[in-house]
């Protein structure tokens, strides 16, 4: 193959091992790529070259030494030496830009690196650079990021989704094999299904949030893009594990069962038999498209062809998700955001007293959709409101969080559903009306109000354009949820539509194309 | 459930430190009360004796070691702040004695 963008990520581990490529040939055709492709996409917040190229020389050294030695050396090289990676713009980066997508983090240099940064480095990873977002992780189009919208590969009209809209579009169009979101109400997967690719929301505690900007922090997750299970596993399973510098991540051992997906069709697709797979009816919502639920269904029917057996189930508290949530994450987001003051960092605006320093810095630092949320959760949590919102949406979060425990203790293995009710949509079709966004999140924000593990995986097209299918699955199963999306892509291994590539992939590298703002045109006031 | 009205968007506003303008004001007036409309459903729901869930992993009593570690130095911290003099912060006076 020619184009080393097109290879997968452990393709790459195998032919840099082979001494058929260095880390810098992949590195450099990666950075061209995104660099070609950022005016018409503006997936990246930041590349920095020089630092990724030097990344890539060291891995090359480790790689020639490893080669030196023998078969154990190479063996024990790290899983991800040498192979290109993307961070969103939330993620810290010592010495780096960390915007979050936000005007009050301009200027902003992180003073240090996150955990996954360092679990990154320690697998070998070359880190290309930082990928653009909705404003704090709001939103479901990346429509909301302070620096432009991000457009979708597939159709340079239409939105990545979001909130990990650059990550998502970075890996769609080939600039990077991996990268790395954050999902607390969908922000991985539902990005993964409107660009038709790989991405896992992971077990609340399984990833260390340590060095990430916090939106909800009972929600918050961090996970990794691919454009296949085999590359999404192994880089899960890179980042995960307990750190003691983020309470909440969880000492439940990360199994290596990650590494080891079957690289054979038919060993990975003989493993879907006998799974018992729920598919839950509310999931089918009003509001979604025929083609996606066609999509989805004709996966279903071919997963049971194989040997799945699939049973609807209801999880009846499904319709106050949305509320639910909406009180949640906004509450939880207002205190989060609160230490975005113009103290210690980002521009600080106003002048005379304090107040006004805060009022002037706030309000003229965040963007719309992040005002709205602060809002919304400073309400929630206000005096006299606190019991009918806040303490009441917690209560219906056990609602919600109990049907999914009788679903695995009744012997579910994982339950099949829809990622997003509908295909990657027009810039602008959803910013006039906050909750009309905020329903393209209806079947991903439930399985975060319980923690779960959920991982997005394309099942084909719709109108030219990628469905996303969803697997649930109980807490600490993302390897099961690994094996049942590569059995899947095993079962469709043949299947017409896995040969397209984004149809808009050759328009994105035109030079001189317009760029998503100029297409979006959002007006000011959304 | 509550219906928002312009001087408690204002008061909410001003409990988050966000200054809006009239504009901004005017329109999350009607924005926020569309999306508490949403949250009506809730109500609906009995949950008098549903308990809360705050976290949905049980972890307990997370502690670690007790060692002593360095901090990140305090020109890297400083670095990022908008105004600063020697190894300070500089802020507006927040007292009227100056």
């Amino acid at each position: 193959m020619s184009d080393l963008t097109r290879l997968h990520a452990h393709e790459m581990a195998s032919r840099l091992r082979a001494g058929d490529v260095s880390s810098r040939e992949l590195t450099d055709r990666h950075l061209d790529a995104a660099e070609a492709g950022n005016r018409a996409l503006n997936a990246w917040l930041s590349i920095d070259r020089d630092r990724a190229l030097g990344e890539a020389d060291a891995a090359d050294t480790r790689i020639a030494e490893a080669r030196r030695t023998g078969a154990a050396a190479l063996g024990d090289l790290a899983p991800l030496t040498g192979i290109p990676v993307a961070l969103k713009d939330l993620v810290s980066l010592q010495g780096g830009q960390c915007t979050a997508g936000s005007r009050i983090l301009e200027g902003y240099r992180a003073p240090y690196d996150a955990h996954i940064t360092e679990r990154l480095r320690m697998a070998g990873a070359v880190i290309l650079g930082k990928t653009n977002m909705d404003e704090f992780a709001m939103g479901s189009s990346t429509e909301h990021s302070a620096y432009g919208p991000t457009a979708n590969p597939w159709d340079l009209e239409r939105v990545p989704g979001g909130s990990s809209g650059g990550s998502a579009a970075a890996v769609a169009a080939y600039h990077s094999p991996l990268s790395i979101g954050t999902d607390t109400g969908g922000s991985i997967r539902q990005p993964a299904a409107l660009c038709g690719i790989v991405g896992l929301k992971p077990t609340y505690g399984r990833v260390s949030r340590y060095g990430i900007v916090a939106f909800a922090s009972s929600l918050d997750q961090i996970g990794p893009f691919a454009r296949d299970s085999r590359d999404a596993a192994a880089l899960l399973h890179a980042i995960a594990g307990r750190d003691d510098r983020d309470s909440t991540s969880s000492p439940v051992p990360v199994p290596d069962a990650l590494l080891r997906l079957p690289a054979s069709d038919d060993e990975a697709a003989a493993s879907v038999k006998g799974k018992r797979l729920g598919l839950p009816r509310e999931y089918f919502v009003a509001g979604m498209e025929p083609g996606v639920e066609a999509r989805v269904r004709e996966a279903v029917a071919a997963l049971e062809a194989a040997g799945a057996i699939v049973e609807e189930v209801s999880l009846p508290h499904t319709d106050y998700g949305l509320a639910t949530y909406y009180i949640v994450a906004p509450a939880e987001a207002s205190a989060n955001l609160a230490r975005y003051d113009g103290i210690r960092f980002g521009p600080r605006l106003g002048d005379g007293d304090v107040l006004s320093n805060y009022l002037a810095t706030r309000g003229q630092g965040f963007g719309v959709e992040v005002k709205r949320r602060i809002m919304l959760g400073t309400y929630a949590l206000s005096a006299g409101y606190y019991d009918a919102y806040y303490l009441k949406a917690q209560k219906v979060r056990t609602l919600i969080k109990g049907d999914f425990d009788a679903l695995w203790a009744q012997g579910f293995d994982a339950l099949v559903a829809p990622t997003s009710p509908t295909v990657a949509f027009r810039f602008g079709a959803k910013m006039a009306d906050p909750v009309a966004m905020y329903l393209s999140d209806a079947c991903t924000l439930p399985v975060n109000m319980a923690g779960l593990p959920g991982i997005s995986i394309p099942c084909g097209l719709s109108d030219g354009l990628p469905v996303g299918l969803q697997f649930i699955g109980a807490p600490w199963s993302e390897a099961e949820l690994f094996g049942l999306s590569r059995a899947y892509e095993a079962i469709t291994a043949d299947a017409p539509w896995r040969g397209v590539e984004p149809a808009d992939l050759a328009a994105s590298i035109t030079p001189g194309s317009s760029t998503p703002a100029e297409r979006a045109a959002i007006p000011a006031t959304a | 459930m509550a219906t928002l009205s312009r001087s408690d968007v204002e008061h909410v506003a001003h409990l988050a430190r966000l200054g809006l303008t009239d504009e901004e004001l005017t329109r999350l007036e009607g924005q926020l009360n569309h999306i508490l409309d949403q949250y009506a459903i809730l109500a609906g729901l009995a949950t008098d004796d549903i308990p809360p869930t705050a976290q949905t992993i049980e972890l307990e009593n997370i502690l670690r070691e007790d060692i002593v570690r360095p901090s990140l130095p305090a020109a890297a911290v400083l670095a990022n702040a908008p105004a600063r003099q020697g190894e300070f912060i500089v802020v507006p006076s927040i007292l009227d004695e100056r």
